[in-house]
């Protein structure tokens, strides 16, 4: 938009935008607020600053919702599925970008499908793959879950990235002797670094992020995620506000930090990423 | 010896074969020729997908006509028996409503208020970046995490009541009344994605070229025509990236619903996501919940592709 000069208008602008970020922000507020306090304060006072911070609802939060385990069990998750989303979604990529034309469009529709298929028909079946393959309750079934779920739009994503390098990088590749692997890992790779960022940023919040999947495949195991170890203890210790919001806390801090780490290159990768 | 004569006869013969016509192993080649990568590169993900998505669904598709309920060895073929039934289904119907209410009003909420947004974080005010930061962040937060949050924000005693109080307006029941539970669950919604719509935007307003707009106002536009006519038909292609991104959304709700409200009070809340994970799961109805579900699919593509269409085309008018 044009910029224009900082008038009275901009400034009416800028004080009712502030507002409204405020009373946006007010809720986060709150849940950090009544985290560090105990019963009776917060009971008496919840919208007042902690002056006197308590730090017992996280430590008991930590050990009753067996957090760290819960924390790990993401971690995994998070990793081995980004691994493999990659990898596997770079490949495909290369090879669609490089195929005939007809051949193309079709294997693009295929995958399309995915997306206007619902996936809940799929989930049923699919649990009981899991479970006649005794993975139920642990990290795999949920690995191999996001996998096939991500795989689509993660192609997508490298597809109209690689389409846009000139086929004459691969060519000097090949007269110079190299296979398809090594035009690949040497060449293609290397260049599709930003968008392997966007992959890797939005695959990473939707599967640290996802409830549903790991209630049905890990509920009650000592692999749960996150979402789920969270869920499990709010919806018994509802009375005590204190302790449920200190469980919120230690839940959304990962993210909140990996956001406070790469708050540019997530707009960017939210804006950009999801028009595939 | 007799070896290496061999194999050196063996090359001189294949270079001789390629000069000529095609040798016989060139027809497979053809065939299967890709015109550039080998296949190896795309099998290992059509296989992930083939196993992990479309096996699943096809599966699921075909239980829709049976009398399935999931756990059974014994599956008896039963027609349409499951689609009559949800015919006469109240709750069927009622899901579909509440749905596409949410649905819907998600698309007005964060177009709108997302384009706001975008047009404010995008002017020359101070605090732009901060506002962005401010406005985006809730996007990234678990959804079921946050929805606990909102969950004490609307409880009895919770801060929405005590703020009605403090300016003496009596106390609602955010999550028991059935008007008011859809409410709520639409503004936790709201407040988590309208940061999307604005990004969105704001790469679309970031790509507008500032020439036509300083034309306009050389013309004598004054800033709401300018956006009217000016930006917003350049704005197009994003609004039908936020249109279909909240549609679908809103299509495919659950994280919210089971924090706040269970699909209460009463069927209330209930959508059809959560009704078919009800369905098939608790109730171990599978099969009826697989006809749901493709049912719910059906309904969505009813509604997504056609205003995909419509947008896309505007694009093409604008563009």
């Amino acid at each position: 938009m044009a910029k224009g000069r900082y008038t009275a208008g901009t400034f009416a602008v800028e004080v009712a935008a502030t507002v409204a970020a405020i009373c946006f922000i007010f809720p986060v507020y709150l849940l950090v607020t009544i985290a560090l306090k105990e019963r009776s304060t917060w009971s008496r006072n919840p919208m007042s600053p902690p002056f006197n911070p308590y730090f017992g609802n996280f430590k008991q939060a930590w050990h009753e919702a067996y957090l760290g385990d819960a924390l790990i069990s993401s971690i995994v998750v998070v990793t081995l599925s980004l691994v493999i989303l990659v990898t596997v979604g770079a490949f495909a990529a290369y090879f669609l970008a490089r195929c005939k034309p007809r051949l193309g469009y079709t294997l693009y529709v295929f995958f399309l499908l995915a997306m206007v298929l619902p996936f809940q028909l799929g989930l049923l079946p699919l649990y009981q793959m899991m479970r006649d393959l005794g993975l139920l309750g642990t990290p795999f079934s949920l690995v191999i879950f996001y996998c096939g779920y991500q795989l689509p739009f993660t192609v997508f994503l490298y597809t109209g990235y690689i389409r846009a390098l000139p086929r004459a990088y691969d060519e000097a590749a090949k007269i110079d002797g190299a296979t398809d692997m090594q035009t690949f890992l040497h060449v293609i790779f290397p260049m599709i670094r930003p968008v392997t960022g966007t992959v890797i940023i939005l695959n990473c919040v939707f599967v640290w992020n996802d409830f549903m999947t790991p209630l049905l495949y890990l509920q009650g195991s000592r692999w749960a995620t996150v979402p789920v170890a969270v869920a499990a203890f709010v919806d018994q210790e509802i009375t005590d506000w204190g302790i449920v919001f200190a469980a919120l806390v230690i839940g959304i801090a990962p993210v909140m930090a990996l956001f406070a780490v790469l708050q540019r290159h997530m707009m960017e990768g939210f804006a950009g990423g999801l028009k595939a | 010896m007799d070896g290496t004569a061999g194999a050196n006869t063996l090359t001189v013969d294949s270079a001789a074969g390629e000069l000529a016509t095609p040798p016989p192993q060139s027809l497979w080649r053809r065939v299967l020729a890709s015109g550039g990568v080998s296949y190896l590169f795309i099998l290992p993900a059509v296989a992930i997908y083939v196993a992990v998505i479309l096996a699943p669904i096809l599966m699921g598709a075909g239980y829709a006509f049976t009398d399935w309920d999931g756990l059974r060895q014994i599956v008896n073929y039963n027609g349409l028996a499951n689609f009559r039934r949800m015919i006469g289904d109240q709750q069927v119907r009622s899901a579909i409503s509440t749905t596409l209410i949410i649905a819907f009003s998600l698309v007005v909420v964060k177009v709108v208020l997302g384009l706001v947004l975008a047009l404010v974080v995008n002017s020359n005010v101070k605090s732009r970046n901060w506002l962005r930061l401010v406005f985006f962040m809730p996007v990234v937060l678990t959804p079921i995490i946050v929805s606990y949050m909102w969950k004490y924000i609307f409880s009895n005693n919770g801060t929405l009541n005590t703020l009605l109080k403090m300016v003496g307006l009596e106390p609602l029941r955010w999550l028991g009344d059935p008007t008011l539970a859809l409410i709520s669950v639409i503004i936790v919604t709201s407040w988590q994605s309208v940061g999307l719509s604005m990004v969105i935007f704001l790469a679309g307003l970031q790509a507008v070229p500032p020439e036509l707009e300083e034309a306009a106002t050389i013309d004598g536009a004054n800033p709401l025509q300018r956006i009217w006519h000016v930006t917003l038909p350049l704005l197009a292609p994003a609004m039908t990236v936020c249109v279909v991104i909240a549609l679908i959304q809103g299509l495919r709700f659950f994280d919210q619903i089971y924090a706040l409200t269970r699909g209460g009070p009463g069927y209330a809340t209930e959508t059809l996501s959560t009704m078919i994970y009800r369905i098939s799961f608790q109730f171990g109805e599978f099969s009826y919940g697989a006809a749901v579900a493709m049912v719910f699919s059906l309904i969505v593509g009813v509604i997504v592709l056609p205003v995909m269409q419509v947008l896309r085309r505007r694009e093409i008018a604008h563009g």
